[in-house]
């Protein structure tokens, strides 16, 4: 089929590029006339709510995006941050959720690919990458299904690509049944004085198409992307794009050897929308007007319209400016490489985005308004209703072993290894901590003793129940992951996945969630340097659980000083440092309510943020000092999930107490927020831990020993013991059992 | 005592393999382009892990057939050690240095985790540092690395002390045929192996069971 440039513009065409009616008449204002087909599909392009942020802009820039460490905020193709001798790491984190629906396998790679790339076209190689997957509930007739492929596609083209996943998160929750969430995390290294970014610079320079050829996957992809799902679902797998991890590998290896010769002035990955976002992107950062020539453009495919060529969403492709005196020697780069290299266009200085196709000029707009001035909404948005707080009497009683049990071996807080067993977690031999503990460590090339960790973290529960306080907790939690392997976070990246924000139910939780991560962000100098929104994941008016999924980087000046979650030796005092004296009390939205007796009520824990600062920083300098031997934060299921974690990570029992006066439901599966487990080599009646504790004191943090490691069972309090090899069977088999078919629960 | 590494586009862990030669061997190895038309000298010749060719047609096939390659078969011949690994170990195969067929797991699934190998034959160029029956640690990762051979070359591979490692204590990962996770030539100058010696040669990787194995290629030949 070929589509013809003069096809009348309808309301219905117009419609179907999801291009409301009065975006559609700032169109003819911007422009003075009728725009031709394929300048419909470039507005359609840049002006939908996944490209412009028309929704979320007003709310972004509420966010604290600066700090001493910061080179780059939001803004370009990912954030960087000085990591000191003159090294960087650059990082951010995007959502691949609607392809990944419709094509599981292919969604989830290219989502991958797409986050890699938006990585080392700003010159970093890429190090770690993590992913955050949603999922529907276990007995959902597709949910089987989706894992088998997300799983399969995040780890074809990672693996193949060679970096390795260092972490993540998987969750299944009802809410995700019609839409699940694939949020792909990526970080590189980069020297800070090689860092390459998008705006062009120049006049008549050539505009150089690099990488892949153009096909038809993926046209319209970003418009699809910015819709809800209906039952049509299946028409849309046109839509989803093809990965090819060979071609990207090559293409990241070409890219870095380019810009080792001066080459590069501005550089730009095609993503979403492809060649017109890259293109508009690089001239109106620039003040430039940018000329394409389609015609030079390489296709694997015939009788492609210019709209196509467009619109095409293929993958492993990248634009870039070139000094032209050095043309020749990029040219050979990429031959090498044998990746296409084709110039494609220049640099104006008219301001305006013209696309010529077959002798004729097929689009002719105003750059500036294509990108900067897209449209910008400050959508209607009400104040989401917090559910009250649990009765201090309600508190559902179940024997703690069994709950243990249960949870450890349940859909929550089971072990991901079916997940992370099918990702690299090892390639480029640098990875010191690897997927199952509370963040990743790698080593830094290049240099004797640096490490850095990465967490992936959001709790949809509490984000459902309260937005603001949820949102906080993301990124509390985030913070409080890298604190206990001993990095100090340095900033992070998030991913807003949200449902339709013309809904003002929705765009409050939107608005709270962002304000909620503001907060901690600036309490806790965590800043946020890139990211991504996803609104619209909604299938027949059923919104997801808002998930502002937050991904987090740290530095550790000396990697050997890290530690993991796991027990190392026995007859170590337990330290439970952080929370109230109670040691547990809040179980509104917590896993012992939701999966345990199917309650999702209460509010969701609130987060001080002065509080989680000082106990965090205590249990850093405490880690750093080399008296801790273990560190793990207290998240789902509260401090008995997380003793059990560390007792099944160090294949190793221990026994805690009661607290007097206290439910010991409360007390083991409550989920107050700021809290780490630590063990000690220290003697619990020696004169070092009475030291630490008089500095806990002095600085009004708990930090009571609640109890000591050894032997072969866990015992909480007056619970029956259980032995760490039954935890062990629990938690282990659920995630198998479930992939081949028999779901528990 | 000098090492080369073979790089074709699309391997990944050559980088890795580079880092243990040159940590180990206290030398750079010499690094070839797979469009060289020639190997420089080296006592041992390394195609190390990865993707060549993006595992398209068949794992290691298009590598196989690259010109390089004759030269790589010139060496082997005359003696040199070669040594491949993960997908290394595919091209070896795919080349016909080595006999035999690397199949998809038997699980379907990619796998990387640490698995137990043991050393079934220790007098070897490759294996000299351990000792025979020796259990040692050893990280997988990868799509098709069920080893398989009809039962004659089994015969051979097994009564010819061929087979250098075997996955022990019920760790094998993939249903090799055996448990074989690694085989010698006729000459036993080219081992060919699925796991990943490279990234277990140090503390920081939690162990360093596979630094022997690059002690003992990297030694001068006596």
């Amino acid at each position: 089929m070929t589509l013809r440039n003069d096809i009348a513009i309808t309301p219905d065409l117009v419609a179907s590029h999801g291009l409301k009616p009065d975006e559609y008449q700032k169109i003819l204002d911007l422009i003075g006339r009728e725009p031709s087909y394929t300048e419909l599909g470039i507005f359609s392009a840049m002006w939908n709510e996944h490209c412009s942020y028309k929704s979320s802009k007003k709310w972004l820039r509420t966010l604290p995006t600066k700090g001493p460490r910061v080179i780059q905020g939001p803004g370009e193709n990912a954030g960087v941050v000085d990591i000191g001798d003159g090294q960087a790491v650059v990082f951010k984190m995007e959502s691949h959720n609607h392809p990944s629906y419709i094509e599981p396998y292919q969604g989830a790679a290219t989502g991958v690919g797409g986050i890699l790339r938006d990585v080392f076209t700003m010159g970093a190689r890429p190090v770690a990458a993590m992913n955050a997957l949603r999922f529907g509930a276990p007995n959902h007739e597709k949910t089987r299904h989706l894992v088998s492929g997300v799983v399969a596609g995040v780890g074809g083209y990672g693996n193949s690509f060679g970096v390795p996943t260092v972490g993540g998160e998987v969750e299944f929750d009802a809410r995700y049944n019609g839409n699940n969430l694939v949020n792909a995390f990526a970080a590189g290294l980069a020297d800070t004085d090689k860092i390459f970014y998008s705006e062009a610079k120049g006049v008549g320079l050539p505009v150089v198409y690099l990488g892949a050829k153009t096909g038809r996957d993926g046209v319209g992809g970003a418009t699809m992307a910015s819709a809800e799902f209906g039952d049509d679902i299946e028409e849309k797998r046109p839509t989803v794009q093809v990965g090819d991890p060979f071609t990207e590998k090559r293409l990241l290896e070409a890219c870095l050897e380019l810009m080792q010769t001066g080459a590069v002035i501005a550089i730009q990955d095609m993503g979403a929308a492809g060649l017109t976002c890259s293109a508009v992107e690089m001239g109106a950062k620039g003040d430039l007007g940018i000329e394409l020539d389609l015609d030079k453009v390489p296709v694997r495919e015939e009788r492609m319209t210019a709209y196509e060529m467009m619109l095409s969403e293929s993958q492993e492709r990248m634009l870039m400016v070139l000094h032209p005196e050095k043309e020749a020697a990029a040219r050979k780069v990429f031959e090498k490489w044998e990746l296409d290299f084709a110039t494609v266009g220049k640099t104006t200085d008219d301001l305006r985005f013209r696309v010529l196709w077959q002798g004729d000029e097929v689009a002719n707009l105003p750059i500036k308004e294509l990108g900067d001035e897209a449209p910008e909404y400050d959508r209607p948005w009400v104040e989401p209703k917090i559910p009250a707080p649990l009765e201090s009497d309600d508190v559902p009683q179940m024997d703690v072993a069994e709950a243990l049990l249960a949870l450890v071996g349940g859909h929550q807080c089971s072990s991901r290894r079916w997940v992370y067993e099918q990702y690299d977690t090892l390639i480029q031999g640098n990875s010191m901590q690897r997927p199952g503990g509370d963040a990743g460590v790698i080593r830094v090339d290049g240099h004797e003793t640096k490490g850095l960790a990465f967490s992936s973290d959001v709790n949809p529960r509490y984000c459902e129940a309260n937005p603001f306080e949820g949102g906080k907790q993301a990124v509390a939690e985030c913070w409080r992951n890298l604190t206990a392997t001993g990095a100090e976070p340095l900033a992070a990246t998030d991913n807003l996945n949200f449902g339709n924000p013309e809904r003002p139910e929705i765009m409050g939780q939107l608005v709270k969630a962002i304000e909620g991560i503001g907060e901690a962000c600036r309490v806790l100098e965590f800043p946020i340097v890139s990211g991504n929104v996803s609104l619209y994941n909604e299938t027949n008016g059923r919104g997801i659980l808002p998930t502002p999924t937050i991904g987090g980087v740290g530095l550790l000046p000396e990697w050997e000083q890290s530690v993991g979650i796991g027990f190392v030796a026995e007859n170590q005092p337990i330290l439970l440092i952080g929370g109230p004296a109670e040691r547990g009390t809040h179980l509104g939205q917590s896993i012992y309510l939701r999966d345990l007796f199917d309650r999702r009520d209460g509010d969701a824990p609130h987060v001080d943020l002065a509080a989680e600062k000082k106990t965090g920083d205590f249990v850093r300098k405490l880690i750093r000092s080399g008296v801790a031997t273990a560190c793990h934060d207290l998240s789902d299921g509260g401090l008995g999930v997380a003793l059990a974690e560390m007792a099944m990570a160090g294949d190793m029992g221990a026994t805690v107490t009661d607290v007097e006066g206290n439910d010991p439901v409360l007390t083991f599966f409550g989920e107050d927020q700021g809290r780490y487990l630590v063990t000690l080599n220290l003697d619990p009646q020696g004169p070092e831990i009475a030291a630490l504790w008089k500095e806990a004191e002095a600085q009004g943090i708990f930090a009571p020993w609640i109890g000591t490691t050894g032997g072969t069972t866990l015992t909480l309090g007056g619970a029956k013991p259980v032995s760490v090899a039954t935890l062990k069977g629990a938690h282990e088999s659920w995630f198998p059992s479930f992939m081949e078919g028999e779901p528990s629960h | 005592m000098k090492a080369a590494v073979i790089v074709f586009p699309g391997l990944n862990r050559d980088r890795d393999m580079i880092a243990a030669l040159t940590k180990i061997g206290g030398e750079k190895p010499a690094v070839v382009w797979h469009q060289d038309t020639d190997i420089p000298d080296a006592d041992l010749i390394v195609i190390p892990g990865g993707f060549s060719y993006g595992d398209y047609l068949r794992c290691g096939a298009i590598a196989a057939r690259s010109p390089i390659m004759d030269r790589l078969r010139e060496r082997a011949a005359r003696g040199t050690r070669v040594l491949g690994v993960c997908n290394g170990f595919q091209i070896l195969i795919e080349a016909g240095l080595l006999p035999g067929a690397l199949m998809r797991n038997n699980s379907l699934k990619f796998v990387c985790r640490e698995v137990k190998l043991e050393v079934t034959n220790a007098e070897t160029d490759f294996t000299r540092g351990y000792t025979k029956g020796q259990i040692i640690r050893c990280p997988v990762a990868h799509h098709d690395g069920n080893y398989f051979a009809d039962a004659e070359t089994l015969k051979q591979l097994e009564g010819d002390g061929r087979v250098a490692f075997r996955y022990a204590e019920g760790t094998n990962p993939n249903g090799s045929i055996n448990d074989i996770a690694g085989i010698l030539n006729e000459q036993k100058n080219v081992l060919g192996l699925m796991p990943h010696p490279e990234n277990l040669i140090e503390s920081a990787h939690g162990g360093d069971d596979g630094r022997a194995l690059f002690a003992a290629a990297l030694k001068q030949v006596a």
